[in-house]
């Protein structure tokens, strides 16, 4: 039963194919503590560091938890892409029948 | 096939057709879509032409199929669209193709009539039925009331007007019953109030299914009686036959009609034997013309071949390029700003590059690059289907028009967003940065919280980074003052290239028309002027780059960034002839002797302008006065009339053009023929074009700084948007933060698409169309051409199946 329409699942196709496979790539690419995205860590970056290594073993964490937060993401939109899949098929297979 | 640097050579045609065998050569060079044809009877009025009849046989035959489509349409039986193209039928065939679309016609029309009529009858009864089936409700509810006074407040009974009377009723109350729209019940309450002055009691009850209105049959539901359903059983029938053809006889009937039009504007022979034809054809096709000729007599079995015969003429000739599907969409975006002259060079060609490029440069990103690419690619790859798929969405067309040319645009920006490495805003390090920022201490770190990036000092390892920008400036405080200097250099010399390029483009024009007064008067001083003044500064910034580099130490302190000379204003100084300032470490002179070279390039840029501005008039007058000269002494007698030069002159030119018939009063090398007063519009005319390219030239260059701030405008937005909707989604602490990162991913997805690559990449195409046609085809390209339409049914059918679906 087609709950969306053929042109709202197309699109949730194209976006979760974009989703997985960029959020999984900078999954990866945070799971290696790529320099790029030292910004894109959470804490704050205006604080004063006192003491390094806190510093880093944080900033370790962070990189850890983005390439989680990441994959889970990308997981997120498998998901989605199955579901618009579907609901493409379905809209296809309803449209053939009438 | 042609070449695309210049349009094809084209001659006039005289084609002389046997009566009998018009119509199927007609058909074949319609086929063939490679000949123009001359109205010749242009004083006859459209109700005077010779197959007015036919023409107007087939406008009623197309009348009767659209009558047809649109009865197809409205009970949705799908139309079999083979894609196959039939050939013109014969004439003959025309009277078949009438009779059975007269039949079809008056059949469909009957069947309507029949199913309408029983179709109100239909909803005569169903309305009975709903009104007798509401009464027996009030009815009943007034039986079952306790009280006849209360009963006859509460319900007396009434639908509305109309339908039917009824003497039944309890108190002695008359009442009637019927059916009304739900929109006049408020009317009709008040007018019946003031009718029966008030002793009246309405009372309302919807009718739950819908009634169709008989007057158009929108939808068709499943009938119970019988009758019905076997007259729209036959009806769907009709229809369902007549949708298997009516592509196939669209396209023939539009074909007739389309021949017929054509053969409206040939010329009749004194004999009636045959009819003539005047053509423009291009010259490389007049074999496959020949060829379809004889294939036309073929068919229609008559003895006599056609004749074609080249004419020599003096009109312009029209502008044709053989495009194909790749070329043609670039070859519109120089045909929407003007057709080229005839024979005039054609921009399309470097167009294909130069554009995508340039937009590039102002859109560099290699993600928003292949989202476009890809989107463009998948059009590519779906070519045929989706071409075959005709829609009106205009916007769906222009994208898929121009496939080819955003699938380059794509792809450049990949190239252009890899040099500036910009991925979404952020930076890849594919080949190791060359930089090693490794001594900062806590305390710095604390205290200056940004970075800046110093070449000078030892962070930087000397060697450039392998290929574009080094990834480390995404976190330099200072990469926009970095980027700003290198973009604007880099845009005006991509300037200065391709507005040269442009100038140089006008030399082949000038030598193809062999217009030797136009290379020395205009060409030469142009490119003088250009490359003295602009292309020197394009050679300051390329000397800057290589003379001068980081360093901290005194004794390269003349080669230090301290000291490079500022390019914008050296070249200001150099225009004005003054000295630039300088501290008293640094040399004032970027290499020697540069003070009396600049001087002199000036001076020559200079001195050009009056070259540009008077030489071609001076020479032309000089050469009218030669000329004058030698007809003087020719004609003695003539000047002994006392003739004024100018009408003189008119008159030999006219004498010379009916003597020799190919040499046209137009096409004579200029000058010749013109009068006494054209000598000050020669002037004027030579002072504007001079002005607007040296002006031109000065702020066309400026105009370029565009690509620098287009791209720094990109760059800048991408990044933003990155910082202020993807971030968020990666600052929350825990698992959380993954479904917080799903739903903010798909904002910033929905936000790049729609912001920066459709509404950014629509900016950047348009300014690179402006580019393209003020900055490069304002040097070299006219554009005073009109378009060669062929007389072919593949256009002819195309507009014809776009127009009535709108």
């Amino acid at each position: 039963m087609p709950v969306c329409g053929p042109k709202l699942s197309l699109c949730g196709i194209l976006l979760s194919i974009w989703g997985i496979v960029q959020l999984g790539i900078m999954g990866v690419l945070y799971h290696f503590h790529a320099v790029a995205f030292a910004e894109d860590l959470p804490g704050d970056h205006e604080a004063e560091v006192t003491n390094l290594e806190e510093f880093y073993s944080e900033v370790e964490k962070g990189y850890t938890q983005n390439a989680q937060n990441c994959w889970i993401a990308a997981c997120l939109y498998l998901v989605t892409l199955a579901f618009s899949a579907h609901q493409f098929w379905a809209n296809n297979r309803s449209s053939l029948r009438v | 096939m042609g070449s695309l640097f210049r349009s094809e050579e084209m001659t006039l045609c005289q084609l002389f057709l046997q009566s009998e065998a018009a119509y199927a050569c007609v058909s074949e060079l319609g086929e063939l879509g490679l000949v123009q044809f001359r109205d010749l009877n242009p004083d006859v009025n459209a109700f005077q032409r010779k197959f007015v009849n036919e023409v107007r046989r087939c406008d009623e035959m197309e009348r009767k199929l659209r009558y047809l489509e649109k009865e197809i349409k409205k009970d949705g039986i799908p139309m079999l669209d083979t894609g196959e193209n039939p050939e013109a039928p014969q004439p003959r065939e025309m009277i078949d193709l009438e009779a059975t679309f007269e039949k079809l016609e008056n059949e469909l029309r009957e069947v309507n009539q029949n199913a309408e009529a029983l179709k109100r009858n239909y909803l005569e009864l169903t309305e009975l039925k709903q009104i007798l089936r509401k009464t027996q409700v009030f009815f009943d509810e007034h039986e079952g009331g306790l009280n006849p006074t209360e009963s006859m407040t509460r319900a007396l009974i009434s639908e509305e007007c109309l339908a039917r009377h009824g003497t039944l009723g309890s108190v002695q109350l008359g009442f009637v019953a019927g059916v009304i729209l739900r929109e006049r019940i408020p009317p009709f309450e008040r007018m019946l109030w003031r009718a029966c002055r008030g002793n009246v009691f309405l009372r309302q009850a919807e009718i739950e299914t819908p009634l169709e209105d008989p007057s158009s049959v929108s939808c068709i539901n499943t009938f119970i009686l019988l009758v019905l359903g076997q007259t729209q059983d036959h009806r769907h029938r009709v229809l369902v036959a007549a949708a298997k053809n009516i592509k196939n006889w669209f396209v023939k009937v539009r074909k007739i009609k389309a021949i017929y039009h054509t053969l409206n504007l040939f010329n009749l022979d004194v004999t009636q034997k045959c009819l003539i034809a005047e053509c423009w054809v291009p010259v490389l096709d007049l074999e496959n013309i020949q060829l379809a000729l004889r294939r036309g007599t073929e068919r229609s079995g008559s003895s006599v071949p056609p004749i074609l015969n080249r004419m020599e003429t003096c009109e312009n000739p029209p502008t044709y390029n053989h495009t194909n599907k790749f070329t043609s969409a670039f070859q519109a975006l120089i045909d929407s700003y003007g057709i080229a002259s005839y024979r005039e060079m054609n921009p399309a060609p470097y167009t294909i590059i130069t554009f995508p490029f340039l937009f590039a440069v102002m859109f560099g990103d290699l993600g928003h690059g292949m989202v476009m690419a890809l989107f463009a690619a998948w059009m590519i790859f779906k070519e045929k289907p989706l071409a075959a798929k005709k829609t009106d969405n205009e916007i769906w067309n222009i994208f898929f028009g121009g496939r080819y040319v955003i699938f380059l645009m794509g792809v450049f920006s990949m190239y252009t967003g890899f040099i500036y490495n910009d991925i979404f805003s952020k930076s890849i390090n594919v080949f190791g940065s060359k930089w090693t920022v490794n001594n900062i201490s806590l305390e710095k770190m604390n205290k200056e919280k940004v970075l800046m990036l110093s070449p000078s000092t030892n962070d930087y390892e000397g060697v450039p980074y392998v290929f574009g920008m080094d990834p480390v400036w995404q976190f330099a405080q200072n990469k926009i003052i970095f980027h700003n200097s290198y973009k604007m250099k880099i845009s005006i010399i991509f300037g200065i290239i391709h507005m040269l390029f442009g100038v140089s483009l006008s030399l082949l024009n000038h030598l193809y028309f062999n217009h030797r007064l136009d290379i020395i008067c205009e060409f030469i001083p142009r490119i003088i002027f250009m490359s003295f003044i602009f292309l020197y500064m394009v050679l300051l910034m390329f000397i800057k780059w290589i003379m001068y580099f980081p360093t901290d130490e005194l004794a390269y302190i003349k080669y230090s960034p301290h000291c490079a000379p500022s390019i914008l204003i050296t070249f200001i100084n150099m225009i004005l002839f003054k000295t630039t300032v300088v501290d008293k470490e640094c040399d004032a002179h970027i290499y020697a002797g540069q003070m009396a070279l600049q001087k002199l390039l000036v001076v020559i840029a200079v001195l050009c302008i009056p070259w540009m501005l008077f030489a071609k008039p001076f020479f032309i007058l000089r050469g009218q006065k030669e000329k004058a000269l030698a007809s003087h002494q020719q004609m003695p007698s003539a000047v002994e009339n006392g003739d004024t030069e100018g009408p003189l002159q008119n008159n030999s030119v006219h004498v010379n053009g009916g003597a020799v018939n190919n040499r046209c009063p137009g096409g004579v090398e200029e000058g010749v023929g013109e009068h006494e007063e054209d000598v000050s519009e020669m002037f004027i005319h030579q002072g504007i074009h001079t002005i607007e390219y040296v002006l031109g030239s000065v702020s066309h260059t400026a105009s370029y700084l565009r690509l620098w701030a287009l791209s720094l405008a990109h760059a800048q937005l991408a990044d933003v948007l990155w910082k202020m909707v993807l971030r968020r989604g990666f600052v929350i602490q825990d698992w959380k933060g993954g479904i917080v990162l799903y739903v903010i991913f798909m904002f910033w997805a929905c936000l790049t698409v729609s912001i920066l690559v459709l509404m950014e990449g629509l900016s950047a195409f348009l300014h690179t169309l402006r580019l393209h046609w003020v900055e490069f085809q304002s040097k070299f390209y006219k554009g005073a051409g009109y378009a060669f339409q062929p007389f072919s049914f593949e256009t002819i059918l195309d507009s014809a199946s776009q127009t009535p679906e709108e």
